[in-house]
């Protein structure tokens, strides 16, 4: 059977993409805000492009912050994309500083030098702290694979252990996060060709369903 | 910023990005490609060239008559299922709800050009509502002196009297995430992109900038994204006629010292 994968809706973000890609790479995908949903799905999906003040007030609105929590604290696999990635994280300096979910110890930072922004377009992706292997982010890829990016913040983690991937664009950041069943990607899967779809696959094979 | 020394690298591709023009949801002139069933389907085009290696891709809608025009967002959506590389759409776009009808059917960008010209404040409430990133500027600019070019619009057939550079800035201090620039003196020519107006747009302002216009041989190319110090090339006749693949494009481009992804 294929997981059970929810996307979470909150208004932000191409979700239509995003459930397609999930959809392809083996799962039974779903998109909702329901919190029964959430919690009755193998896996749970937070996508996400756009402002940062936005999404969290979106996701407040929505009552969707305690399950989003609840559910990464029990295990559930859960991957953030984007703006689905820099929720998780404490504070935000984007319009001076707004309050994150908290889940990961960090903060997101705008670029300060003199490329241009936002950071658009296909970037490479180098691994550290060994995320492939076992249903791993990055099984059957790559390292230094080219990604879709689009973004002008970027997270920096307290502890550097969680750090799975960086990437450089004047200075390295983070470009892929992993803490236990969280996985969180700065780049778009969904938008970066067969090796984003290889992601989506290792994804749904964490939730349980097959891999190749 | 001026200082050479201090301007940070990085491993950024830069891309290439396909264009289709779309009318009454048929490709116009089809596309060369051998393992097409319909050289006329957007869908089927658009799916050879992310399998070929394109980067991205732009459908330009010109399609005449309002009452065609939905045609476009099934068109988008079947795209989505199957396309896993960003979609950029042109055309028509004249207020919000159409751009929101483009990003909810699938669409990763929507490109602007007279709309931007005669209702500026779209642009600022477009970016506010779906964020820079997906709101692009089309300029079609046309040289009037040394150094000197001026912005039309309605598809090149009318001249509006605003300096190109000064529009440029202007669209990125309204919310443009970046800039679709086609030289219409180069457009259609073949015979290489306008390089000093893509450098002068290019410095100008601080997002990506595509060029477009006058891509005919692979040196153009990579003159655009060195020289013109582009971000992207758009190029439409090259690919669909079998002239190049993106393929080959792309080895020239790295031999060349050109970052691209393949």
């Amino acid at each position: 059977m294929s997981p059970s994968i929810t996307v979470i809706d909150y208004g932000l973000g191409n979700i239509r993409s995003v459930s397609k890609a999930l959809a392809l790479a083996g799962g039974d995908v779903r998109i909702s805000a329901e919190i029964k949903k959430i919690e009755s799905s193998d896996g749970i999906v937070l996508p996400g492009v756009g402002a940062f003040g936005k999404g969290m007030e979106n996701l407040k609105k929505a009552g969707l912050i305690k399950v989003i929590n609840s559910q990464i604290e029990a295990g559930k696999p859960c991957l953030g994309i984007c703006l689905g990635l820099q929720m998780l994280f404490s504070v935000s300096e984007e319009h001076g500083s707004s309050p994150g979910m908290d889940i990961i110890k960090g903060k997101v930072k705008l670029f300060r030098n003199d490329l241009k922004i936002p950071h658009m377009g296909w970037n490479k992706v180098k691994f550290q702290n060994s995320p492939t292997g076992e249903s791993g982010m990055f099984e059957g890829i790559a390292d230094e694979s080219y990604f879709y990016f689009v973004h002008s913040y970027y997270v920096s983690p307290e502890d550097a252990a969680l750090v799975s991937s960086t990437t450089d664009y004047g200075d390295e950041f983070a470009s892929s996060v992993v803490k236990d069943n969280l996985w969180a990607v700065q780049f778009h899967p969904e938008k970066s060709g067969k090796d984003g779809l290889r992601i989506m696959k290792n994804f749904i094979a964490r939730c349980g369903g097959k891999n190749e | 910023m001026n200082d050479p020394q201090k301007r940070k690298s990085s491993a950024l591709a830069k891309r290439i990005i396909p264009c289709l023009d779309v009318k009454n949801g048929r490709v116009v002139k089809g596309v060369n490609f051998v393992d097409l069933v319909d050289a006329g389907d957007p869908v089927q085009i658009a799916a050879a060239y992310a399998r070929a290696g394109a980067d991205e891709l732009v459908y330009l809608d010109i399609t005449a008559s309002v009452e065609k025009r939905p045609a476009m967002l099934e068109i988008v959506a079947k795209t989505a299922e199957q396309v896993f590389i960003p979609l950029t759409v042109g055309g028509g776009i004249r207020k919000l709800s159409d751009i929101s009808d483009l990003l909810k059917a699938g669409a990763d960008k929507v490109s602007m050009n007279t709309s931007a010209v005669e209702n500026p404040s779209l642009i600022r409430e477009a970016s506010r509502e779906f964020g820079a990133q997906c709101i692009i500027t089309a300029i079609d600019a046309k040289k009037t002196a040394p150094g000197k070019w001026e912005v039309y619009t309605y598809g090149g057939r009318k001249a509006t009297g605003i300096d190109v550079i000064y529009w440029a800035k202007k669209t990125v201090e309204l919310g443009s995430g970046e800039i679709l620039l086609t030289s219409m003196d180069k457009d259609g020519t073949q015979s290489g992109f306008d390089i000093e107006l893509t450098a002068a747009v290019s410095e100008a302002v601080s997002v990506p900038v595509i060029a477009s216009g006058g891509a005919g041989e692979l040196i153009h190319l990579k003159d655009a994204l060195d020289k013109g110090k582009a971000d992207a090339v758009l190029a439409a006749s090259i690919f669909h006629f079998g002239k190049f693949s993106i393929t080959e494009t792309k080895k020239y481009l790295r031999e060349n010292n050109i970052p691209v992804r393949i």
